[in-house]
């Protein structure tokens, strides 16, 4: 964590742990993210980022620790912190039986969005998918699926995003395209982005810090650069092998 | 709790259910069906037996609109959540500002609307094809609608917990556990004619009241209120305990993150 970072924390977890039949998916984990800045959650497959995003989110209990957001417990301030915050990921859809148009609306009376109709139409351009509006959602491309999804995420003008592996699965324009948007909804409105991916390239060009799991311990934690260079290696990428190969590397 | 959240929750199925004409013809296809074979089994036994038995046998079409109302109060509740889980949807609503009982609410009025669809067809059925006039009951299919949909509702409920705990392996139960009950709940017999053991268990189920009470308008013309009260106090108690087992295994579900596995699957 940057002590000298000034920014409103938005979100903080402390000494969070949570077991699974005596299995520490995350041990100790603590973190502050803060307003206007986007943090990078990386790890190999079971490091723990997930797990990490869904006691976040209050989709899991942690067994210990506790998590902050707006500087309120989130067990019980629940909802009024996700009126404030939205979330997305390429393993969590809309439903593929209404049009995108409808999944939007529906989801803009949940968050009590005002004006919602212009609200959507503004996001499905922002997202180049609004030749998309009459499609049915489930006959969408990957591509187009996470960028309706990102429509959803953007609706409320969260102060807080969760995006879990954003560009999974999208080719090369099209992840460059989502970075970009990210990048400007982030810096237009001052807000906190949690951002999980296995892409470096996603890492580097959109995180202003990252941290490394490994075994649900923070292993690595600094900007891109700061990490590239403490471990000696080439790329983000080097180092991410590294630690998911050798792994017991202590921050 | 929010008005505007469970419109939206209820929009969904409104858009879903005018989206794709097949859907309204599930919702009411095997109520029509369970309708002709009563009705057509009403009418042999009429022609078959004295005239006095005959009349009195209307009431098994009676029972059996009047069990649609409390199955589809339970299926409103249980499908509108698995149509959750089965469209991978189910994150995206325990992350949005939504509270459970905004959701219950939700799948609450989904199921009113269910009803009001079938019974509308039923009732029109069951008139022009069997000439019988639901109405029959007159004033007192209010009451008789409203504690058959409270219990239908507790009926949802432990369907709904039940899959939370146990997964998709589960789902049968959101059409099964109204057949579990259904023989117990005197649906088409009196409960005086069921076997003496079986008889306290039968009193247990608020929704027994109801179909008793609803032979007794049929026949005499007049409803005994204690049946009614019984009935409601039950439904009450039942309403109570259901909505705490949902709420008990959800945070057991959060507890264990079984929510995000079984949400994904």
């Amino acid at each position: 964590m940057s002590a000298t970072d000034t920014r409103e924390v938005i979100l903080e977890a402390r000494e969070l742990t949570r077991e699974f039949d005596g299995v520490k998916a995350l041990d100790r984990f603590s973190f502050q993210l803060h307003r206007g800045e986007i943090l990078g959650l990386l790890g190999a497959n079971g490091a723990g980022k997930t797990t990490a995003m869904n006691c976040m989110l209050g989709l899991t209990l942690p067994t210990s620790g506790d998590l902050f957001a707006f500087g309120k417990t989130l067990e019980a301030h629940r909802i009024e912190i996700l009126k404030k915050t939205n979330f997305s990921s390429a393993y969590v859809s809309l439903p593929g039986n209404l049009k995108v148009w409808q999944n939007l609306i529906v989801f803009a009376q949940i968050y009590g969005v005002k004006n919602p109709k212009k609200k959507i139409a503004e996001l499905l351009e922002l997202l180049e998918v609004a030749h998309l509006k009459d499609r049915v959602t489930g006959q969408l491309s990957a591509g187009e699926s996470t960028r309706v999804n990102l429509c959803k995420a953007f609706l409320n003008d969260p102060e807080l995003l969760m995006l879990d592996e954003p560009t999974a699965s999208l080719d090369p324009d099209i992840a460059d395209k989502v970075r970009k948007v990210v990048r400007k909804v982030q810096s237009d409105r001052n807000i906190g982005i949690l951002y999980t991916s296995h892409n470096m390239r996603d890492i580097e060009e959109v995180c202003d810090r990252v941290i490394f799991l490994h075994k649900g311990k923070i292993v690595a934690e600094g900007t891109p650069d700061q990490i590239v260079q403490k471990f000696s290696e080439n790329s983000l990428e080097d180092v991410f092998i590294k630690i998911a190969r050798s792994g017991d590397l202590e921050a | 709790m929010n008005l505007r959240v469970i419109w939206a929750l209820v929009l969904r199925y409104i858009f879903l259910y005018t989206r794709n004409p097949v859907r309204l013809v599930e919702m009411v296809f095997w109520p029509v069906v369970d309708l002709l074979v009563w009705g057509n089994l009403t009418l042999f036994l009429q022609r078959n037996t004295t005239q006095e038995f005959g009349n009195y046998i209307l009431f098994l079409l009676g029972a059996m609109i009047l069990w649609d109302i409390m199955f589809r109060a339970q299926q409103g509740v249980a499908i509108s959540f698995l149509e959750d889980v089965w469209t991978r949807n189910l994150l995206n609503i325990f992350v949005a500002p939504v509270r459970t009982s905004e959701y219950l609410g939700a799948t609450f009025a989904v199921g009113v609307l269910r009803i009001m669809v079938t019974g509308v067809v039923l009732g029109t059925i069951a008139w022009f094809g069997y000439a019988f006039n639901v109405f029959i009951l007159e004033w007192w299919l209010v009451p008789f609608f409203l504690n058959l949909m409270l219990f239908g509702w507790s009926l949802g409920m432990i369907s709904t917990a039940l899959i939370l705990r146990w997964g998709q392996a589960a789902e049968s139960l959101a059409w099964a556990v109204p057949f579990f009950i259904q023989p117990a709940v005197a649906v088409f017999y009196p409960v005086a004619d069921m076997p003496a053991w079986s008889q306290p268990v039968a009193w247990a189920f608020p929704a027994t009241y109801i179909f008793e009470g609803m032979r007794e308008v049929m026949r005499t013309g007049t409803m005994n209120l204690t049946l009614l009260a019984q009935a409601f106090t039950l439904n009450l108690i039942y309403l109570a305990a259901a909505g705490g087992l949902f709420l008990w295994i959800l945070r057991l579900t959060r507890k264990r993150g079984l929510l995000t596995k079984f949400a994904t699957q």
